[in-house]
């Protein structure tokens, strides 16, 4: 079992290997913190501490820790959405927050939580709203638009629900056009709030193996927000483990899951094995 | 998938444009004084040529002179009230905002009235005389939509039922003060009825007429910059930021241009109301939800609609006259109520 790697020590190996090949680098998250409080004059009720790490193209990164812990703060500030406290997140060398927010898009896609649609639409109309950061305001479509589209449906096994509206489609199928949406948009950073939640353990480890294939295709890093301990493991090369706003630990996760570390975040007696592939597998042990 | 073109979208405007029309000529047509097909086109063909004085006939009067305009203004109110409705639901994100249940509309009539008072106090020039009252109409629509949108957020964010309280509130609050300043200033003010339910039957004076179709074909003509927004911000500020919006540019010009929209309608023909609310949605259901076909075809379906209204409003109970506001309502308030059950339940 590979000895846990800090947050810093995984800062300074990352940098190191950067300085050795500076254009690996995709995204640098670096020594970013936050603070939320709903009236400026008062104490922040929720605290980000400086948190770091960095990604490779084609790298899965797995943002795991139990609920509030500051997670969905943590990918909105590598979006862009979020202002940072203090720290920046650079993208190719360029801070996210500083680009033009149809430039941002070109260059990172969100795949959210919850994605209700006001008045529905079709599938294909909906995929094709990715192209928006790529077209002036009054142009409408060009024919390469709708060849991406059809592309980004096909990518996610999703082409035959093109013509389906987006109302009368399963979880599974929804979030899958979500995430052909987001394709459309040929992102270099894509980024997914709990992509699994809701869908059955069919479609999530679907999902996950679609994001694999994608990552490794398009050479996109997508740094996902999870709940499934398991899934991340088995899928992620990168795990980003948080507990109350601090960021524990940054590294491969047969590295970040040790079984004392683990318990301490999650406040539950865990078994922690790795398997034959290299993989570690977490269960859950009855308390009585 | 059959993408959005310009040929599609100019078809389906065409083909509006033409029932448009169709109703135009019926509306001309239709009245306390009836007119033949016939005496109708040979009429209108002399105004046409320029032959105004071919027209000896009291009925061709009554059509050049009286339906005409009237039937003009019905189309501008139409698709302004029309267009100011489709870009307040979506960038409310509401189904049921309409300038008139949000309360806008009832600002608006304020805003005119209090500039129709202010105006005689004030050394200007009789062309900015006339300009006052629109521009009080826009200010009264302006800081009404910016009041309902602050009182209807709940922790920070628009919560749909908060917000069409405070709309329905302050519209009864608007005609609360409507009434009070024409009760206690009568004079140089339109009736109670022109303010509270609409009213088509007084023309405005020529010098506003440049300023209505101007003013609206640049609001209507900013707001269409951003229909490709507001498609993206049908599902949300947050996911229409991911893919590129400028949420915040995109919700000053609409919130202007819907307030500039519902200021010039009100201020020529007091609060008409459930248009912006009723069109919207029955083009919805004709052409989907793409803004960019939304936004023209509801501005043409609005103009047929008041046009519609009024005739229906002139001939019901000829040779009196209902308030076109009570032909909309009639059709627009089952509808709101209908929509009402299935969104908020």
């Amino acid at each position: 079992m590979n000895a846990p790697i800090h947050a810093n020590e995984m800062v300074s190996r990352a940098g190191t290997d950067a300085g050795r090949s500076n254009t690996e680098v995709r995204l640098s998250v670096e020594q970013v913190s936050y603070a939320y409080s709903p009236n400026p004059a008062q104490a922040p009720v929720f605290t980000l501490e400086a948190t770091s790490f960095q990604a490779r193209p084609g790298e899965i990164v797995a943002v795991l820790g139990p609920n509030a812990c500051g997670k969905s703060t943590l990918l909105k500030l590598i979006s862009g959405a979020l202002q940072p406290l203090s720290g920046r997140v650079l993208l190719n060398g360029f801070e996210v927050t500083g680009l033009p927010p149809k430039l941002r898009a070109q260059r990172i896609a969100m795949v959210q939580q919850e994605s209700t649609l006001l008045f529905p639409c079709r599938a294909w109309e909906f995929v094709l709203q990715g192209r928006h950061p790529y077209r002036s305001s009054l142009r409408f479509e060009s024919a390469e638009d709708i060849t991406i589209a059809k592309n980004a449906l096909f990518e996610v096994n999703a082409g035959h629900l093109s013509d389906r509206w987006m109302d009368k489609i399963s979880g599974g199928e929804k979030q899958r056009v979500i995430l052909a949406r987001a394709l459309a948009q040929q992102p270099l950073l894509l980024l997914l709030d709990e992509p699994t939640l809701h869908l059955d353990i069919g479609a999530q480890v679907d999902l996950l193996e679609t994001l694999r294939r994608l990552a490794a295709k398009h050479r996109c890093t997508i740094v996902v927000v999870t709940h499934e301990i398991n899934l991340a493991g088995e899928y992620a090369d990168q795990i980003v483990l948080m507990q109350r706003g601090k960021c524990l630990r940054v590294g491969p996760p047969a590295a970040v899951y040790q079984r004392e570390l683990l318990e301490q975040v999650f406040q539950t007696k865990l078994a922690v094995e790795i398997a034959v592939s290299g993989r570690p597998r977490v269960s859950v042990l009855s308390l009585t | 998938m059959r993408a959005l073109t310009v040929q599609r979208l100019l078809l389906r405007c065409g083909i509006l444009a033409a029932i448009l029309f169709v109703v135009v000529v019926i509306a001309l047509k239709l009245g306390a004084v009836p007119v033949s097909l016939y005496g109708l086109a040979r009429d209108l063909i002399s105004v046409m040529l320029g032959h105004r004085s071919a027209i000896s006939s009291d009925y061709g009067l009554i059509v050049i002179d009286i339906r005409l305009p009237r039937i003009l203004l019905g189309i501008v109110v139409g698709a302004s009230l029309s267009i100011a409705g489709t870009s307040f639901q979506a960038l409310l994100r509401n189904p049921l905002a309409d300038p008139y249940v949000l309360g806008v509309s009832g600002g608006a009539a304020v805003g005119a009235i209090a500039a129709t008072l202010i105006a005689p106090h004030l050394s200007l020039a009789p062309t900015f005389v006339t300009l006052l009252t629109p521009f009080g109409a826009f200010l009264g629509a302006a800081g009404t939509i910016a009041e309902v949108y602050l009182l209807g957020q709940r922790h920070g964010e628009i919560d749909n039922g908060t917000l069409l309280l405070a709309g329905i509130i302050s519209g009864s609050f608007f005609s609360a003060i409507i009434m009070f300043l024409l009760t206690t200033q009568s004079s140089s003010l339109h009736g109670m009825s022109y303010w509270l339910m609409g009213d088509l039957s007084v023309s405005p004076p020529r010098s506003l007429y440049a300023m209505l179709i101007g003013g609206f074909f640049l609001a209507a003509g900013a707001i269409y910059t951003t229909a490709s927004d507001l498609n993206l911000l049908l599902s949300g500020e947050k996911e229409a930021m991911h893919l590129g919006v400028d949420v915040r540019r995109v919700r000053i010009v609409v919130y202007i241009c819907a307030s500039i929209l519902t200021g010039l309608a009100v201020s020529v023909s007091g609060s008409i109301g459930y248009v912006g609310l009723l069109v919207p949605h029955v083009m919805r259901l004709i052409f989907g939800s793409d803004h960019r076909t939304l936004l023209p075809t509801a501005a043409i379906g609005g103009a047929i609609a008041v046009v519609i209204a009024d005739t229906l409003a002139r001939v019901v109970v000829a040779p009196a006259e209902l308030p076109v506001g009570a032909m909309t309502a009639l059709a627009g308030a089952p509808l709101f109520l209908y929509l009402l059950r299935k969104n908020l339940a």
